[in-house]
């Protein structure tokens, strides 16, 4: 009992007091900034080195929808690209991940993720997601069970993930959508209840990530319904995760 | 003719493999594991006239690996081994779905990854092992589970509460990852990207795995500090990866106090690893050659000061989990597989040693910096969830003193060496403990020095049998727990 009493006074207040201003140490790779003018050698070296292709040229652009953040543009372009430890990279618009030399941090922010009026008036304070990983490797997958651990807590929020789809507001997929997959996320789409929310969460589900030319995936489901949220990352880091949900419902 | 004798991670030409004809290579694999070695690989690879089957046996005792083939071209068709060596069966299946070859007489020769409903091409239905009689039912999971976890389904036959069978159906998680390996062989840094992405929550163990099995290729000499920065960060996924686990197995018992203090050291442990790279579960760090990023005097003396807090809290709270009452209740004699079974199916990881059986390829069949660490090989006795419980706190206590060493001894040195030419037509066998247990890869050159078969197994592949067979006779409300227990991987076993 008394080392019952001991752990809990160790283990004390874990959660994070602030999420929304809570920063990530600098280790963490997060928007690149691109300066394209400070390289001056051959730009297709760049292009070349990135796994996921997400690197083009004219001007220089990084699609964060398929960027795993790994950093290794980094090095051979000289640091004309920079990854900063800015997380908030969720964005409401897919053409809005392709971010360009010269494009801040700021600016991305501001126009990232729309909040919809009508999602904060229907689910404004309480919004059930179901999750499916569809050929998903696990890593997104910890991330998001990650959100309501102690540490991170998005509980908090009134968001939280249930088991069935019947009860959710909307869908969280993570993965490339592996072929075998396919129908069974079909099914728990389907089975949400109207009007639903999709979100695609880490590289793979937004592009296919490094999956992205096997040949084993079937994405049809994401030509036939629009995506509401992406969430990039390699995985998403819990508080990218966290905050992108936190602007797409409107809380402040 | 005997089967040519190689270590881990030693490159060999093709040509001195010696090619059995079938029989023979069945004969001598019997022998083999009936003699107490281990088959850690067998699997066909595409020839120019048919199928050659490579089957890899360990001598864990003689850190020895043996390895021998045989060829298909019209006929095939052959006397399954399984029924004489239960731990053969997934892979004659696994061959028997790719190529076609029949193991004959094999007792469960079931579709591996494919006949899922519903998926064109794949019309030949999966037919479940069902059983009748007065008040039996089944039960059927999945693929879409209720938390957030990867897919997979679990077909139950039971009578009343009580588990008699359970047969696992995997295969919704296949991403093609074999041939997107050898499809990309031309592009180094993807290889490294796609082998963190072979299972998520492994991401050292699966990159480090093939990255080893490449640097053997090449001929290429790692760094002695880029080895240990590896060995540290291996050690450190372990320890994570086992505090996430025991977390979630005091969840499952409703013991929330473990919950909470477990979770929240896990993200302490997965904090550090991303000190160092950047990322919570190590992506990024390892390099075809060496490592990426450095550990930094500061840096060092974080991680130091980081794990010896971890080591007294771990403690204490081990302490408190496992002289709960109502924690021991559910976790002792629950999902018991036994020594004679853990080692006959050919289980592996602190999964196997929690039944007794002495396997840690770190200690076996040493790999990168554990060539010089000793590493000694901890097991129990009960199989039960209990002892898969303790031994990870066990496992827990063993990594930090391997990284408080690692970190003592970091001296300067290179963090990597330029990665030579792979040899030509050659093979080589790579095994590396991960924390799940033994992660295996095997890769074969061509005539032109480049990638031309990588064959991937996950210990989930030995692993998810033991399962099955952990919840027979066992409450169905017991099942989570007992997954929980072995917290293996469907995207590792689908590839």
């Amino acid at each position: 009992m008394l080392d019952l009493l001991k752990l809990r006074i160790r283990h004390g207040y874990q959660a994070i007091p602030d999420i929304r201003s809570a920063q990530l140490m600098g280790t963490h790779r997060g928007f690149p900034v691109i300066d394209e003018s400070e390289y001056e050698g051959d730009w297709q070296k760049v292009i070349d080195v990135c796994p996921t292709n997400a690197i083009t040229k004219n001007p220089v652009s990084i699609d964060l929808g398929k960027c795993i953040f790994c950093g290794e543009c980094e090095e051979v372009s000289g640091k004309a690209i920079r990854f900063t430890n800015e997380h908030r990279v969720g964005c409401s618009e897919r053409n809005h991940l392709v971010v360009s030399s010269g494009d801040g941090f700021g600016d991305f922010l501001n126009e990232a993720i729309a909040a919809r009026r009508e999602i904060h008036r229907l689910f404004g304070r309480s919004l059930k997601l179901r999750q499916v990983s569809a050929g998903g490797c696990n890593g997104c997958e910890m991330e998001l069970n990650a959100c309501s651990n102690v540490n991170f807590d998005m509980g908090r929020f009134g968001i939280d993930f249930v088991a069935s789809p019947r009860h959710a507001d909307g869908v969280v997929i993570t993965g490339p959508i592996a072929r075998n997959m396919a129908p069974a996320l079909m099914d728990a789409y389907k089975s949400i209840s109207d009007p639903k929310i999709v979100i695609a969460v880490g590289a793979c589900a937004i592009s296919g990530g490094v999956f992205a030319q096997s040949d084993e995936l079937n994405r049809g489901l994401l030509d036939e319904t629009a995506v509401h949220l992406y969430i990039p990352g390699c995985p998403p880091h819990p508080l990218t995760l966290i905050n992108a949900l936190l602007d797409f419902i409107g809380r402040k | 003719m005997s089967w040519v004798e190689i270590r881990n991670l030693q490159a060999i030409p093709l040509a001195e493999i010696p090619r059995l004809p079938i029989e023979g290579l069945r004969l001598q694999l019997i022998e083999k594991i009936k003699r107490g070695g281990r088959l850690v690989q067998f699997f066909g690879d595409k020839s120019s006239d048919g199928v050659v089957l490579f089957a890899v046996v360990a001598d864990d005792n003689a850190s020895r690996l043996y390895v021998a083939s045989s060829s298909f071209t019209a006929e095939r068709v052959y006397r399954s081994i399984t029924p004489e060596a239960p731990s053969a069966h997934l892979f004659e299946r696994e061959f028997h779905e790719e190529f076609g070859i029949v193991p004959e007489g094999h007792p469960w020769l079931k579709p591996v990854r494919s006949s899922i409903p519903g998926i064109a091409g794949d019309e030949t239905p999966y037919e479940f092992f069902s059983m009748e009689g007065e008040e039996v039912h089944e039960v059927g999971v999945g693929p879409i589970h209720a938390g957030i976890i990867e897919p997979g389904h679990f077909r139950f036959s039971c009578h009343g509460e009580k588990v008699y069978q359970l047969e696992i159906k995997l295969g919704f998680q296949h991403r093609g990852v074999e041939v997107l390996f050898v499809r990309n062989g031309g592009r180094p840094i993807y290889l490294e990207k796609l082998a963190e992405s072979v299972s998520g929550d492994t991401v050292i163990g699966h990159a480090g795995g093939f990255i080893r099995a490449i640097e053997s290729l090449a001929d290429t000499v790692v760094p002695r500090r880029a080895k240990l920065i590896r060995t540290i960060a291996l050690e450190l996924e372990r320890t994570a990866v086992h505090l996430g686990d025991l977390s979630a197995l005091s969840g499952d018992v409703a013991y929330l106090t473990g919950n909470s203090v477990f979770g929240a050291l896990r993200t302490r442990v997965i904090n550090t690893t991303m000190a160092i790279c950047g990322n919570r579960f190590g992506r990024g760090l390892l390099k075809l050659g060496g490592v990426n990023f450095d550990i930094t005097p500061q840096l060092r003396d974080k991680i130091a000061s980081m794990i010896d807090e971890l080591d007294e809290d771990v403690s204490l709270a081990a302490e408190v989990l496992f002289s709960s009452a109502s924690v021991l209740e559910r976790f002792e004699k629950t999902g018991v597989v036994n020594r004679e079974t853990a080692a006959a199916i050919g289980m592996v990881g602190p999964a196997a040693r929690a039944s007794g059986v002495k396997i840690d390829v770190r200690s076996d069949h040493p790999f990168g910096g554990f060539e010089f660490i000793p590493v000694h090989k901890l097991t129990l006795e009960g199989g039960d969830v209990f002892a898969r419980a303790y031994i990870r706190f066990v496992e827990i206590q063993q990594s930090i003193r391997i990284i408080e060493e690692q970190l003592s001894g970091l001296f300067a040195g290179d963090m990597k060496n330029e990665l030579g030419q792979l040899s030509k037509n050659s093979l080589v066998v790579s095994l590396t403990e991960g924390w799940r247990g033994e992660i295996g890869y095997v890769v074969i050159t061509n005539a032109d020095g480049k990638i031309r078969k990588v064959k991937v197994k996950d210990p989930s592949f030995h692993n998810w049998l033991a399962l099955s067979l952990a919840v027979r006779e066992e409450g169905i409300s017991d099942f989570p727990l007992c997954n929980k227990s072995f917290n293996l991987s469907y995207c590792g076993f689908d590839l």
